[in-house]
């Protein structure tokens, strides 16, 4: 049966949490928690999620759950899987909620390691393009263009320099199991990939892209309808990695327009026609080779 | 028991199997390797049931050890050197979350310059990491340490990750003589690891979080006074370890021929058979000396130390470590721990064995010689550097 | 099991845990403060079709006899299940 509004279990994991109103991480947490009950046990590093869910005595998660070093989601659900096997317990599932910079850039290596180990964590990266938590600085996977408080928009320099790292691709080529992206906006098509990636045994990741309404400049109603437009306009996509080859999800029928995507952001608003006549290429480029090499 | 001719790497290993691990974590480093290339074997040939994780770096050896320990499972890593301080961060993570690991560090200096030899700086670098740290002087003595790490780190008073050191090479790689207790006495010494702090199916919690300005505090002395009880809990478990396995330890130091001593010498680790022989040497001369031998630095053996030294007329510190812009951080400490008691006693620091520098025989009879000048110092033993430390 | 309020707030040396560890979901605090607009639902509207629901970040939207019901408590008022709302069954009001 289809994971879906309705069939979806109605305990909330994650509630009470202080996080900005609108906050599209929290979104993929609670539904990622919903879809994988009572037995998930969680790890968060340092970052957005952890320092909202866990000020004691406020303690946010009503499943078992720990904060890990910034660096350490990946090996620390290794330890937690390893332990609780260990035990002769079977009936969990070890799951890792990191953002961007703690999964593309600080988290890395700890997430190729258990890639490499082929650990039976599943591995969510709550992608908002930047270091939201510390105050909007640039992480690897902010846009190029993206103003963030380390990429200012000023006269010599429009804000980040470099393109997104392509992180969906870079844990495919580890061979893993399973790789998905998705989006806040699509929520359906997440449901699903967390349902799937549950049965699948060996390590899982799922990047989902979640707006953050303080950091992207956009009021905190438009978190869904901005994570489903940068999915329309195609500067993200919802695709599968599986069994050595990609699966494109969801093949807009036209492409929205990619300026009215940046133009609602306050993180864009500095850039000229000349930036996004670059996003926009590159954005052609990138569906050339999915077309090529997605199934 | 049985008697075999073991490296201080390989007693530890066969400490740790005693012990029943269930998850081991760990990433090479030379001269830890040992230590894990034996465990994965025992792993391999089914004489330990345990989770061998090949981790990438000994950032995640740790981190991935508490995520075991945060379950509930008994874990075990070792490290060295530069790998002890890729992994500081998880050195208060673990003593804060108070997770019962233990890590056996295999003492080597630390870069720059590079160097692989035996000194203490690694581990002493990191005594206000919140972890027990014990120093072993020989491989039996590695072995019993594995085995009665656990009882301490995991005892619910302690509740406190442990770090057994031994000195990288001078122990780790020589072979001696060592008695391998048998699994049934080793289980009679050593219960399941049980504890409430932990994440289960049954019991769900909310772990390592957040706490602010009002609570932290709190926190904080709670994990001072866990680290604190190791001092009675290390004596009780050398007693039941005693009873079960005939070999006696003497808590936080070892006291030889102190009793009447006018000059007592104190330092730690593999070194002190040496000054065993000098202290000997001496007493045959006549001269009232003798050596304390510091089997813990944390929790530090103040008591210890004030009752051993109070009736002497001087004492110095060797030590393979220094803090650069002050002296030996063991003297500092043990300073510490005479003027608290209010006890004033002539006393000098001498630095030696950095990088694995040989101290010769001579040396700490020269130590020994110099302490009746009565003189505070600090001396680098064996290149002519003195500094009056401040 | 989801998180819910408690009396007891833990504070003084005795009531604070040894270890970092505690009683999963405890919470002591609302988030009602945060809110200037709060999200009525016309349940004469409602289908129950959930959208509001499933994409509330707070998850303060519940499943209640057939349609769907808020709690205020923890509602912080961010207007995601207004917009998501393709019928407008609900609405924003400014809080006194």
């Amino acid at each position: 049966m289809a994971v879906n509004a309705r069939t979806l279990n109605e305990t909330e994991f994650f509630y009470g949490h202080k996080a900005c109103a609108g906050c599209g991480g929290s979104l993929a947490v609670r539904i990622a928690l919903k879809v994988l009950g009572e037995n998930a046990f969680a790890v968060l590093p340092a970052g957005c999620m952890s320092a909202v869910g866990f000020n004691f005595p406020q303690l946010c998660f009503g499943n078992n759950a720990i904060i890990s070093t910034f660096a350490g989601t990946a090996s620390m659900l290794t330890g937690v899987q390893a332990g609780l096997r260990a035990q002769g317990i079977t009936d969990f599932h070890a799951v890792g909620f990191a953002g961007d910079g703690g999964t593309a850039d600080i988290g890395l290596q700890a997430l190729s390691g258990a890639i490499d180990r082929n650990d039976d964590i599943l591995y969510i990266c709550y992608d908002n393009e930047a270091y939201m938590n510390t105050g909007i600085q640039k992480s690897s996977l902010t846009p190029f263009g993206a103003k963030t408080t380390t990429t200012p928009a000023g006269k010599n320099i429009h804000g980040n320099l470099r393109p997104k790292k392509n992180l969906f691709e870079i844990i495919a080529a580890h061979g893993i199991p399973y790789a998905a992206t998705a989006s806040v906006g699509y929520l359906n098509d997440f449901m699903r990939k967390v349902e799937k990636a549950k049965q699948i045994k060996g390590t899982k990741y799922i990047h989902i892209l979640a707006p953050c309404p303080t950091g992207w400049g956009i009021p905190t109603d438009e978190t869904i309808d901005i994570a489903k437009e940068v999915v329309d306009c195609g500067l993200w996509y919802l695709a599968e990695y599986e069994n050595g080859s990609f699966t494109l999800n969801h093949q807009p029928k036209e492409f929205s327009s990619v300026e009215a995507y940046l133009r609602k952001q306050s993180r864009f608003r500095h850039l000229t026609d000349e930036d996004i006549q670059i996003i926009q290429s590159s954005r052609d480029a990138k569906w050339e080779f999915i077309h090529k090499n997605f199934k | 028991m049985a008697k075999q001719f073991l490296s201080g790497n390989e007693a530890f290993a066969y400490g740790i199997r005693l012990a029943r691990p269930q998850v081991i974590s760990a990433y090479p480093i030379t001269p830890q390797t040992i230590v894990v290339e034996k465990l994965s074997e025992f792993v391999e040939d089914g004489s330990l049931k345990a989770e061998f994780i090949h981790v990438e770096s000994e950032h995640s050896a740790l981190s991935c050890a508490m995520g075991a320990s945060s379950v509930g499972a008994r874990a075990f890593t070792a490290t060295s050197s530069q790998g002890l301080l890729y992994m500081a961060e998880g050195l208060p993570y673990a003593a804060g979350g108070r997770f019962p690991i233990v890590m056996m560090n295999a003492n080597r200096s630390t870069a720059l310059p590079w160097n692989i030899y035996g000194d203490q700086r690694d581990s002493v670098s990191q005594l206000d990491s919140g972890w027990i740290q014990a120093y072993a002087e020989n491989a039996q003595e590695a072995l019993d340490i594995a085995l009665m790490s656990f009882y301490i780190a995991e005892h619910e008073k302690v509740s406190t990750p442990f770090m057994a050191n031994l000195d990288g090479f001078v122990l780790t790689h020589t072979y001696e003589v060592v008695d391998v207790p048998t699994r049934e006495q080793a289980d009679q010494f050593l219960p399941p690891f049980q504890t409430q702090n932990k994440m289960s199916p049954d019991n769900p919690k909310n772990l390592a979080f957040s706490a602010g300005p009002d609570t932290n505090t709190i926190f904080k002395y709670k994990e001072h006074l866990g680290i604190l009880n190791a001092k009675d809990v290390i004596a009780e478990a050398e007693e039941k370890f005693e009873t079960i396995f005939g070999r006696h330890y003497t808590g936080l130091t070892e006291s030889y021929r102190t009793e009447d001593a006018d000059y007592i010498l104190m330092t730690l680790g593999s070194i002190a058979g040496l000054v065993r022989e000098v202290v000997d040497r001496l007493r045959n001369d006549g001269k009232k000396v003798g050596l304390l031998r510091l089997r813990y630095l944390r929790p530090f053996p103040n008591e210890e130390i004030v009752k051993a030294v109070k009736n002497a007329k001087a004492l110095a510190v060797l030590e393979k470590d220094i803090s650069f812009g002050n002296a030996g951080t063991v003297y500092t400490n043990v300073s510490a721990a005479l003027q608290r008691a209010g006890i004033s006693v002539s006393n000098s620091n001498y630095i030696g064995g950095l990088g694995g520098k040989n101290i010769s025989f001579e040396e700490i009879e020269n130590i020994f010689n110099n302490l009746t000048q009565q003189r505070s110092t600090v001396q680098f033993l064996g290149i002519g550097g003195e500094d009056s430390g401040g | 099991m989801k998180p819910y309020l408690r009396e007891f707030v833990p504070k003084n040396l005795e009531d604070i845990p040894d270890t970092t560890s505690y009683e999963a979901g405890y919470l002591v605090t609302k988030n009602a403060g945060w809110r200037n607009i709060r999200p009525v639902i016309d349940t004469q509207k409602c289908t129950g079709c959930l959208n509001c629901y499933l994409h509330c970040p707070d998850g303060v939207i519940f499943r209640k006899d057939g349609k769907v019901s808020i709690d205020y408590d923890f509602c912080k008022g961010c207007g995601i299940c207004k917009k998501i709302c393709k019928i407008g069954a609900i609405g924003m009001e400014a809080e006194k």
